[in-house]
């Protein structure tokens, strides 16, 4: 008798536990969902009054007078994110090839923690390794024999800073990709006489392209939501640049920087809402198809 | 025969040019650390982190960062309880209740990888609107909820990963004797703790650094809070506010707390490597 209703007693937790672990996962769900509504919600105001593609591509931001073109803005934003991905991919290609196809286990075990150390160096802390260092060279040393004056607070320094900061993100992803590549392939190049090289060139990097386009496309979502660190070193100017010199305004840096003001002037909170907004669903959607990708690959190596 | 040896050539070429980028990447890392110590150090004393603080502090006269310093542990402390307290039971459903091959169990993977992505400052944003909707003002409880949502991604990810190498056996005979799906997650949990401790030092470390996140919600104040609903100060805040002032005094403490932060999240960065090690021996 009281066993069974100690059983009963087990049951009932069960139920109980089970059911809201559920729910909890459940409500975790319904994150993205909310984010992305609330987001528009605040920016319903700005959508009534303009339509998207006119604040889009309207150059002029002056939230005084109610005009809030964007378009320096993601100009900034796509100028920052190519000068990083153009710096890093070689770079994280490069060695994560090396790490994964040549090196010795005990180099992997001396560079791998470091990746993960650069990994974890907060944004903010890069941005002072910006004006410290990146700042100042590329206004004395390098600008000047490609235009005629730069502050240094440039399109470059932000695209410098962010390139370090997406190489363990992006490398991390390639030596997952070609680690998850079947060694039979490799073994049946090189048994046909082919170098390293050519194995790596025509084998290894063809078959796992899908996955590293994939990675390349994290990548770039990650430079396109990450504020503070361009923000302290891009200048802030909001004009469309036009050379690595020019200083640039991304859209994160708009958002952190005029928190403060938007409640004041009629719209202009809106107006950041809606930038963040943007952020979210391109980031997501370029999130979603290359974690979609990378799963695909996954499964179809384990095979 | 010189065939065979452009095929060497450019294997060596390609060999020095991979080896090179490892090692401007291996260097860049130390650069940044030099740059760090080189330039706080100096500016480094011991009213630094013991003091908040006092009048005319931004125009250079006496105090210190401790009120950044705690309140950033505040937040940190907080985010992460809440957050356990979210991701343990989603991750113990994923891998107890869930089937391995689970639409549910691959959507929520999935999503969570997704969420891992989306940058701070929309975290921010967002949080910013839940704290006008709910008629909070930006405060310590704010701030919290904002990092909870940022770092329960990493947690969720983290953990879920090692949860996923339990040998199905474990499982399988406590069930077979009779136990609930339920009572095995006391032997479950005890065999990742390490992972967890990983996850969480992981989560302490991006929780600690960011700056987008709490921009909007916590505020910033030179007083230690002393309840939910006060202001706090952070230390990425406190970096950058006094590296935009135009006095030098007040520039170096911003130095002094980038070495400090610098150097928490490299002792969290050992520790666990240090803890991860422990558990799988076998992973490089």
């Amino acid at each position: 008798m009281d066993k069974t209703r100690y059983n009963k007693f087990r049951q009932t937790r069960e139920f109980l536990i089970r059911h809201s672990m559920l729910f909890l996962t459940l409500v975790s769900l319904s994150f993205a969902v909310v984010i992305g509504i609330s987001l528009y919600y605040k920016s319903v105001p700005i959508l009534d009054q303009q339509s998207l593609w006119a604040l889009l591509t309207g150059e002029s931001w002056k939230p005084l007078k109610g005009e809030f073109g964007f378009y320096s803005f993601i100009m900034g934003t796509l100028w920052v994110t190519g000068i990083a991905i153009i710096i890093s991919l070689p770079l994280c290609l490069l060695a994560a090839i090396y790490l994964s196809e040549y090196a010795h286990p005990y180099v992997k075990k001396m560079v791998f923690p470091m990746i993960d150390v650069l990994a974890g160096i907060p944004p903010v802390v890069y941005g002072v390794w910006g004006i410290l260092v990146v700042v100042p060279i590329i206004s004395t040393s390098l600008a000047p024999h490609f235009v005629e004056f730069s502050t240094g607070y440039s399109v470059l320094a932000g695209g410098v800073v962010l390139a370090i900061m997406i190489i363990p993100l992006m490398i991390s992803v390639f030596i997952e990709i070609f680690d998850a590549l079947p060694g039979g392939l490799r073994e049946a190049s090189l048994s046909l006489g082919a170098t390293n090289w050519q194995t790596i060139k025509k084998v290894v990097l063809r078959k796992s392209f899908p996955g590293l386009a994939a990675a390349v496309v994290l990548a770039i979502s990650r430079a396109f939501g990450e504020t503070i660190a361009v923000l302290m070193v891009c200048g802030n100017v909001s004009e469309v640049p036009h050379s690595v010199f020019d200083p640039a305004y991304p859209l994160p840096a708009l958002i952190a920087n005029n928190y403060g003001e938007m409640m004041s002037i009629p719209m202009y909170d809106a107006a950041l809402m809606l930038s963040a907004l943007l952020l979210f669903v391109i980031i997501l959607a370029f999130n979603a198809i290359s974690r979609l990708v990378l799963i695909r690959i996954e499964r179809n190596f384990a095979l | 025969m010189r065939h065979i040896r452009i095929k060497r050539i450019e294997e060596k070429i390609f060999k020095a040019l991979m080896i090179a980028a490892t090692l401007a990447i291996v260097v860049s890392l130390f650069m940044i650390i030099v740059a760090i110590v080189k330039r706080g150090l100096p500016a480094m004393s011991w009213d630094m982190v013991s003091k908040i603080p006092s009048g005319g502090f931004y125009l250079g006269k006496e105090g210190g960062l401790l009120n950044a310093i705690v309140g950033s542990l505040y937040i940190v402390i907080g985010s992460i309880s809440l957050g356990l307290a979210f991701s343990l039971p989603i991750v113990l459903y994923l891998n107890l209740y869930l089937p391995e091959k689970s639409r549910l169990a691959q959507f929520t993977r999935l999503s969570f990888d997704v969420l891992f992505g989306i940058p701070s400052i929309v975290y921010g944003a967002f949080g910013f609107t839940l704290m006008v909707y709910l008629g909070l003002r930006s405060s310590l409880l704010a701030g919290i909820l904002t990092v909870t949502i940022l770092i329960i991604p990493i947690l969720i990810r983290s953990i879920d990963e090692v949860m996923r190498r339990v040998p199905k056996e474990m499982k399988d005979a406590a069930l077979s004797l009779g136990a609930t799906r339920s009572e095995i997650i006391k032997p479950i949990l005890r065999q990742v703790a390490p992972g967890i401790v990983t996850a969480v030092l992981l989560s302490v470390g991006r929780g600690i650094g960011d700056a987008a996140s709490v921009l909007f919600t916590a505020g910033y104040t030179d007083s230690i809070p002393t309840s939910l609903s006060q202001p706090v100060a952070t230390l990425p805040l406190a970096i950058f506010f006094q590296l935009s002032s135009p006095i030098a005094e007040v520039q170096d403490r911003a130095y002094a707390a980038a070495l400090i932060l610098t150097f928490i999240v490299l002792i969290l960065s050992v520790a666990a490597r240090f803890y991860s090690r422990k558990f799988s021996k076998n992973k490089i």
